[in-house]
């Protein structure tokens, strides 16, 4: 009796630690991703978020809440024109990027038959990718250059009598430098997702006496969205917060946002820098909404 | 408490400095290294700068000599600034420009050199004491580097405008600067600044674009176009800053400029792949551009030159043995063996005559007395410079610095002007 009167309570209690512990382990499980999420990600964020609100005092940073910085990001015709060239640049990229990509995704996906060759093709697709980023940027330069592979090549085959300047050092040069560089970015997602479209509704929807056209209006392009999405999410990203191709590839005469921080950022102007960074990364954050929006990716992950 | 302490400490360095000064003058310890010597190996004297002087075998042959080690870190002139500024424990010695030492030293991190103590302070080259390369010369606009060269007293941070005893840098380094031309693909004569803004350039011109020397060059185009006639282009007004980026934004507009170049090699790639015939450039470049056996001019021109300086500062935290292993350091750097060496790669030291007797009479007479050259010259690197019968461009020492027409600046109105450079920038 007097065991059992006393095992009770201790049961009980035992079973609530049970309880707390059942309820806690998905928070301690997540601990550590918050924790690299906060140290990586959340902090940093928040820090910068902070010092656009700080002074500058040439060369020293002064603890406070100003908007001045604000003021002087939004009081200059630079920041308007220059996010209307980068807005440019992202949307050319992005229509340029999204036909390629759903281009090679879609032969891969519906019109190599065999799992080796779709494998084998889609690793060539990728080969390029092993290299850096930076030396696929720089190889285009003697290529496109004044007296370059590509313009004597022309001046050779009497294509042109004089070197064509445009393909150097041009807002031309920047953006097909992106479709080069960020292509994969939306083959890949394209890719997968189409690989998981059911065959037999395509079967269906040609029984039912849709044309090939059809099917891929009605079929395709809707279960492709969420890879369509991803891409666009990756590919607007990436261009947006650019600031090596736009420098190179222009030669310098061309501006992006991302350029513009680190020109501040060079000069030490870290506030204004700040609160471009700000303004970015909320100019992003809206855009990836509104994709979002349009397209639910959580359908697909 | 901790300031009696502190007076005290200085008071017995000051005897134990004597004690030594006495022992010099002695003669009880003679050679090079002074009554230190025996701790001084394990002195470790930080040095940072912008890259230009900081070359490893200057540190390689310091230890050699004077058996202290010399430690070199090599930055971008923004960030040399900010750490001159910001973090002052973090060096010892500060390798700067004249117009950083314009910003750095106000701030009391740097402590100036007493003059006594410089043993080649009388052969320094008086352009750094007066402004005046010859009697007769005229000061240059900009921040002329003997403006900021002095400073009222020892716990003074304030500029002398006339020659005292405290010394802030000893200048190190210093350069003509003026446009690099293809003399091959110009197919004309360059004889002006403005000529980087003629029609027959369209699309094959450049400039720096780094706001603070590029604004420098354009200002130089500018006047020799006749645009606008400037009181002071190293210290321009809101108005002239205006004027001059409004000419450049209509020159870009018209499609002048090829590119835009940040680095030195940008600048050598963009000569060497003839992208730009006709541009802004530093000498190592034309050096480098020639080496690849591509023509390459560094083209002197009517309206002068825009010329650069750069000395070593102590910072203030120097004291004891340090203190004394840096002037020994700086006393050894103007000594001769540095000094050549920076004359071999086409800039010039501060201490002429000593630098003088580590050459030989044939480099002499090519580097510094524009004459052809005897035999082949040779970077100190042992990398063919220049054939035989080849002479500088621009001539001797005396024609290029002679004809310098502005020193780069730091100006009142910086920021602004960095405003509006960004705006040319994304015109």
């Amino acid at each position: 009796m007097t065991v059992t009167a006393t095992a009770a309570p201790s049961g009980a209690a035992h079973s609530a630690r049970v309880k707390l512990l059942t309820r806690l382990a998905p928070h301690l499980q997540a601990l550590p991703l918050w924790l690299v999420m906060g140290v990586f990600l959340l902090i940093p964020i928040a820090t910068i978020v902070m010092v656009s609100f700080w002074e500058d005092q040439e060369y020293t940073l002064a603890p406070g809440f100003i908007l001045d910085n604000y003021r002087d990001v939004f009081g200059t015709f630079v920041t308007f024109s220059t996010y209307v060239s980068t807005l440019r640049y992202a949307l050319i990229v992005w229509a340029s990027t999204l036909a390629i990509g759903f281009t090679v995704a879609y032969v891969l996906a519906f019109h190599i038959r065999s799992t080796l060759w779709q494998m084998v093709l889609f690793q060539v697709c990728a080969v390029p990718f092993l290299t850096s980023n930076v030396i696929r940027m720089i190889s285009w330069i003697p290529f496109l250059g004044r007296n370059g592979l590509l313009n004597s090549t022309l001046i050779n085959l009497g294509i042109t009598d004089h070197p064509l300047e445009f393909l150097l050092f041009s807002p031309f040069a920047v953006v097909l430098t992106f479709v080069h560089l960020y292509s994969l970015f939306m083959v890949v997602p394209i890719f997968n997702t189409m690989m998981r479209i059911d065959r037999s509704l395509i079967e269906a929807a040609l029984d039912a006496g849709a044309r090939p056209i059809e099917v891929m209006r009605h079929v395709i392009v809707p279960l492709s969205l969420p890879g369509i999405a991803i891409g666009t999410i990756f590919v607007v990203t990436l261009v947006m917060g650019d600031f090596v191709t736009v420098q190179m590839m222009s030669g310098g005469q061309s501006a992006s946002v991302g350029l513009l921080i680190k020109n501040e950022i060079s000069l030490l102007q870290y506030p204004e820098a700040a609160a471009h960074a700000v303004i970015l990364l909320l100019t992003v954050l809206m855009m990836v909404w509104a994709i979002l929006r349009v397209v639910d990716i959580r359908k697909e992950l | 408490m901790t300031i009696e302490n502190g007076v005290t400490r200085r008071g017995l360095l000051k005897t134990a400095a004597a004690v030594g000064g006495v022992a010099v003058g002695s003669g009880a310890i003679t050679g090079f290294p002074t009554i230190w010597a025996q701790n001084i190996k394990n002195v470790t004297l930080r040095q940072f700068g912008t890259g230009v002087s900081d070359v490893n075998a200057i540190a390689v042959k310091c230890k050699e000599d004077l058996g202290f080690t010399l430690q070199l870190t090599a930055l971008d002139s923004d960030a040399v600034t900010q750490r001159a500024i910001t973090q002052p424990k973090s060096y010892d010695i500060a390798d700067i420009e004249y117009w950083i030492c314009k910003k750095v030293f106000p701030r009391g991190v740097l402590q100036p050199m007493d003059t006594k103590k410089l043993k080649y302070f009388d052969k320094i080259v008086p352009l750094f004491i007066n402004g005046k390369l010859t009697p007769d010369s005229v000061i240059a606009q900009g921040t002329a580097p003997h403006t900021v060269g002095f400073v009222e007293g020892q716990e003074s941070t304030k500029f002398s405008k006339t020659p005292t005893e405290w010394f802030t840098m000893v200048p190190t380094i210093y350069n003509a600067d003026t446009l690099g031309i293809r003399p091959d693909l110009v197919g004309r004569p360059i004889t002006q600044w403005k000529d980087l803004a003629d029609p027959a350039f369209k699309g094959k011109a450049s400039i720096l674009n780094i706001p603070s020397i590029g604004i420098m060059d354009a200002a130089m185009v500018c006047e020799s176009l006749g645009v606008i006639k400037y009181a002071d282009k190293g210290n321009m007004t809101k108005a002239e800053i205006d004027k001059t980026i409004a000419v450049l934004i209509d020159l870009k507009k018209q499609g002048q400029f090829r590119a835009f170049w940040k680095t030195f090699d940008e600048s050598v790639n963009l000569m060497v792949s003839g992208e730009v015939i006709i541009q802004s450039m530093w000498s190592p470049a034309v050096a480098a551009v020639r080496s690849k056996g591509v023509p390459c001019v560094y083209q002197p021109l009517k309206e002068g030159y825009r010329s650069w300086g750069g000395g070593l500062g102590l910072a203030k935290h120097l004291s004891g043995i340090e203190l004394e292993a840096a002037y020994e350091y700086i006393n050894w750097y103007t000594s001769g063996w540095v000094g050549a060496y920076l004359n071999r790669q086409g800039y010039y030291s501060a201490v002429l005559e000593t630098a003088k007797a580590h050459m030989e009479p044939y480099e002499w007479a090519f580097w510094m007395e524009g004459k052809p050259a005897e035999k082949d010259i040779m970077s100190p690197e042992g990398k063919l410079m220049e054939k035989a019968g080849a002479v500088r461009d621009g001539g001797s020492f005396y024609e290029r610095m002679g004809h310098v027409a502005c020193w780069n600046a730091v100006m009142d109105e910086d920021k602004y002007m960095i405003q509006k450079w960004n705006e040319f920038i994304a015109a």
